[in-house]
């Protein structure tokens, strides 16, 4: 295959790559979407394998299957709840490579180039790499957060904001060091790059509180789309600074909507501490008064079945509880009883970006009873029953009548303006933000204690008896 | 305190403010009821009814607006000298009063309703926002026109609704037009959809399209550009050549549909004239209109406001009582209204009056105020018309990475295009050109990141995130080529990032479209 016909192929990929990007847009068109991307990808890939430069089949062949099982694997074993995991996990891969890819062009020989333009490669090389380790240690940090395997608190260094300018001064620093040494010692320059790079990610998403997961997934989502940019600048290609800058793009973008939905400044999700300013959680609001009123399954069920208009808040207990078709179950009993019945999404709910429309999607909830906050908070008033399943925070009245809350501003579902509303819930324990629900204590709300999958599974019975 | 319901000395008038459920709950509140006598009977409410339920019936209207402090009615307070009675004068200084009023038809009854130092609330001026729609007497109110109208209309209709094919030949379905989808108009295009007609409707309010087609109507647009959604949802006046436009659609309907409802208001003003003696002329004999703006001067030049015609072959039915002809559901549903406007006045259920003119529902409601006319209420905050969606949200446009504007936006964002100018003119002065070519290629990209992803429905977010990071490995590109280079360790390197791209390839594009699979609507 010629270099022409190579670059015609990566053109044709980076459509289809748009395409793709546009397709994902809406339900209607996003299998089509998708599909674009596999396209796009195999031309890409096709492309150049089979190009010019590339001259040995056999390792390459064998790295590809490899990789390729073990990802259809882990796609077709991993559940829908553990997603975020799976795609933070990803995302730590693609840093790992750009990394790679860095050194390897490093240790090149055949590259040869002079004056400015090395320069130039080598910024590219050190920033490309730079940017991958970020994103690398980042993604596995966050990887460990959500599945628990790390506390999901923010861990706070004290001075951690000069610690983060300590770090970029020396990257900087060492990077000059860098272009000005030859051989051996500008690889260890490179390394302590690295290392630093690699602390710089711990640190970022260690300080960064559970609640604020979804933004940083979709931010180290963006970071990978960086790396891929900046290997294109490095390797003098313009398949993957399309794409790179594509991705990363639209990555910082899904971070700045989710912040926009929180009410939070971009940058100060970046440097963390979410819930922790202005003293301990408790502290930091005012205590709510009242007492908690317990209801039981059978009771629940009672009060669905009278209701007229029932709104649903899912929340990550009910992904942790795989709940989800349960609750699709109770709510297709509900609709055949004249029940209207619609789901409330908070664009936060879940740890990631859409988490709780994909798992009621799972559960073949019908997408057009599935509402956004800002469709469907005005008809909370209206509502009889408003039933929130594992959520916390976001059905939190403390944000709009507390002004010294953690979380005061943060727009949230107004659950509390239905007749009734049914907290379902393990326990008294607060929620991610660490702040204490007001929610729980008002005269109209209900809480049902227990597992969300086994509480609802009693609901439902009850109801198929009644 | 007592709340009292008279009977309507209006003639014709049917209705009564409350009914014996309601009645019941006002009691619940804290208050007791009064009524009188024979004020339900035309609504099928018989004193019985009422009496059962723990309600005072009074035998003559003077004790019960003496006794009563409050007094719930339908119609606006008038003088009847046939029956006696002057309703101003009947009530008692400092009362409160809460009816219909039209205090912008009518500044002398507001002047007489003041000197009585009266509280009046009236039910035509609740405020048009989503918190008030249960105490929206005017929505429930147009909501039985609309039906009437098409039963009235059916009535005189000499032919079925529905299209038949039937062994004593075949029968064409009736087309309605409806002018106007405001409450009454779509209450009358799902009223006439049901009984099988054709059904058509025109607003100048193109928000409102999607409410007409959801009601499984066809919507008929005026070929001409503006917008018509004036203040709280209601339409305003239009333009010369908007009218012109509209004419010329209204009369080629005119001649094509069998029956035509009008519902055309502008608050504050007549009625627009729509139909003209000619259009009607136009129109097939047998033909029905049904003006449903007959009191405020009809959309119709022919009709005659409270009567029944026929012109040119056409009946036009110009009834003002379309809601009082269906007395027992709008009592009802007026009762109900009155109810909620009760509660948010008594929030204690304490059987107290509280009214807070604080509240943006309350405030808009009352237009006198202990004797002193607070009508025009301001402008209501939120409009019940959809705002438009903004097509681009203004944020940052310069660099996706320029986040949260700071302060004053002006200078964030002057400030961001000069630091965007400087680092470009840095890049321009210095750079080779090889750098430049990929650094131009690089900005388009991000550009186009950035106005693709705006459209994406929070939905699909997991999806698009999961497809970005599959497409992110696109990094194994560079891999693939530097597997080819000499050396080992290279192969190591580059062997190792290419297992590691595929992975990521393979599984995030697998997840995406297992995902994807279960989006169904």
């Amino acid at each position: 295959m010629s270099e022409g016909l190579m670059s015609v192929s990566y053109i044709g990929a980076t459509i289809l790559f748009i395409l793709s990007l546009g397709g994902l847009s809406n339900p209607e068109t996003a299998r089509r979407g998708n599909l674009y991307g596999m396209v796009g990808m195999g031309i890409a890939i096709l492309a150049t394998v089979f190009g010019p430069k590339v001259t040995s089949y056999l390792p390459l062949v064998i790295a590809m299957a490899l990789g390729g099982g073990i990802g259809l694997f882990a796609a077709a074993k991993v559940k829908m709840t553990e997603m975020p995991e799976l795609v933070a996990l990803m995302h730590s891969l693609v840093g790992l490579a750009a990394v790679l890819v860095g050194y390897a062009n490093f240790f090149d020989t055949t590259i040869s180039l002079e004056g400015v333009e090395k320069t130039i490669h080598e910024v590219e090389m050190y920033i490309g790499i730079l940017i991958g380790a970020v994103t690398f240690s980042g993604s596995v940090i966050a990887f460990g957060k959500l599945s628990g395997k790390i506390s999901g608190k923010p861990m706070l260094l004290p001075a951690r904001h000069w610690l983060n300018l300590a770090g970029l001064i020396g990257v900087i620093y060492v990077g000059a060091l860098f272009l000005h040494a030859d051989g051996q010692t500008a690889l260890i320059y490179l390394g302590i790059m690295t290392a630093i790079a690699l602390l710089f990610g711990i640190h970022m998403v260690m300080a960064i509180g559970g609640a604020d997961m979804p933004v940083v997934v979709s931010m180290l989502n963006s970071y990978s789309g960086w790396a891929a940019s900046a290997t294109g600048f490095m390797l003098s290609n313009d398949l993957l600074i399309v794409t790179g800058a594509l991705v990363g793009s639209s990555g910082a973008i899904l971070s700045y909507i989710m912040c926009r939905a929180m009410n939070r400044h971009f940058l100060s999700v970046i440097a963390g501490g979410f819930g922790t300013e202005g003293g301990a959680p408790a502290a930091g609001g005012m205590q709510p008064e009242g007492e908690v009123q317990p209801i039981s399954a059978a009771d629940t069920a009672e009060l669905l079945r009278d209701a007229g208009h029932v709104i649903i808040v899912p929340g990550y207990g009910m992904a942790v509880a795989q709940a989800q078709h349960t609750v699709f179950e109770i709510t297709k009993l509900l609709r055949d009883k004249g029940v209207d019945v619609r789901f409330a999404i908070h664009p936060v709910a879940g740890r990631m970006p859409g988490h709780m429309n994909v798992l009621l999607a799972e559960a073949k909830v019908p997408y057009d009873i599935v509402m956004e906050m800002d469709e469907i908070n005005e008809d909370f008033p209206e509502t009889d029953v408003a039933m929130v399943i594992g959520a916390n925070d976001i059905v939190n009245p403390a944000a709009q009548e507390d002004p010294n809350s953690p979380i005061a501003g943060m727009p949230v579902l107004e659950v509390w303006k239905a007749k009734t509303s049914i907290v379902m819930k393990r326990s008294m324990a607060s929620g991610y933000a660490g702040v204490d629900n007001p929610l729980f204590y008002k005269d109209n709300n209900r809480m049902l204690f227990g597992d969300a999958k086994k509480m609802l599974d009693e609901v439902l019975s009850a109801l198929k008896a009644g | 305190m007592q709340i009292g319901i008279p009977k309507e000395i209006h003639a014709g008038e049917k209705r009564v403010a409350t009914t014996p459920d309601v009645a019941e709950k006002l009691m619940k509140l804290g208050f007791t009821v009064a009524i009188q006598t024979g004020a339900g009977e035309h609504a099928d409410l018989p004193d019985d009814a009422f009496r059962q339920v723990g309600v005072t019936i009074v035998d003559d209207a003077k004790t019960l607006w003496k006794t009563s402090d409050i007094i719930l009615k339908v119609r606006a307070p008038e003088s009847q000298p046939e029956v006696a009675a002057d309703e101003v004068e009947l009530l008692r200084e400092g009362n409160c009063l809460i009816s219909f009023i039209w205090p912008a038809q009518h500044p002398e009854l507001m002047d007489r309703l003041a000197a009585k130092k009266a509280t009046v609330l009236a039910m035509d001026s609740v405020p048009r926002i989503s918190r008030a729609q249960k105490l929206d007497a005017l929505s429930s109110m147009a909501n039985i026109a609309g039906y009437r109208a098409v039963i009235e209309a059916a009535h005189h209709f000499g032919r079925f609704f529905t299209g038949q094919i039937t062994a004593a030949g075949k029968v064409p379905p009736a087309k309605v037009f409806i002018i106007g989808a405001g409450v009454a108009g779509l209450a009358a295009l799902g009223a006439a959809g049901g009984l099988g007609a054709i059904v058509r409707s025109t607003d100048t309010r193109p928000e409102v399209k999607d409410q007409v087609k959801s009601m499984g109507a066809e919507f008929i647009e005026v070929d001409y550009q503006e917008e018509g959604g004036g203040v709280g949802g209601y339409a305003k006046l239009m333009s010369e050549g908007y009218q012109k436009a509209q004419r010329e659609m209204i009369a080629r309907q005119c001649i094509e549909c069998d029956i035509v409802i009008t519902t055309a208001l502008i608050p504050g003003k007549p009625a627009p004239k729509l139909i003209s003696a000619g259009m009607v002329e136009s129109m097939k004999d047998g033909s029905v209109i049904v003006d449903m703006a007959a009191e405020q001067g009809g959309n119709c030049e022919l009709t005659v406001p409270g009567q029944v015609v026929v012109r040119h072959g056409v009946t036009i039915i110009g009834y003002t009582d379309l809601p009082s002809r269906l007395a027992r559901q709008s009592s009802q549903l007026y009762a109900t209204n009155l109810l909620r406007l009760i509660e948010e006045l008594c929030p204690g259920k304490d059987g107290a009056l509280n009214v807070n003119m604080d509240d943006e529902v309350i405030r808009g409601t009352t237009v006198i105020k202990e004797g002193s006319i607070t009508w025009p209420p301001p402008p209501p905050k939120i409009s019940a018309a959809p705002t438009q969606k903004m097509a681009t949200p203004a944020g940052p446009v310069v660099a996706p990475k320029a986040k949260e504007p700071a302060i004053p936006t002006w200078l964030s964002a002057s400030l961001a295009i000069a630091a965007v100018a400087l680092v470009f003119g840095f890049i321009g002065a210095t750079a080779p050109a090889a750098f430049l070519e990929h650094f131009t290629v690089f900005v388009l990209a991000c550009f186009v990141g950035y106005m693709v992803i705006w459209n994406v429905t929070p939905a699909l977010h997991t999806p698009l995130m999961s497809v970005t990071n599959a497409i992110s490995s696109i990094i194994a590109i560079g891999a693939l080529i530097q597997i080819s280079s000499p050396g080992t360790l290279m192969l190591v390197l580059a062997g190792l990032a290419v297992v590691l791209t595929s992975i990521n390839m393979a599984g995030g594009f697998a997840v995406t479209q297992r995902m994807l699979r279960m989006f169904r609507k």
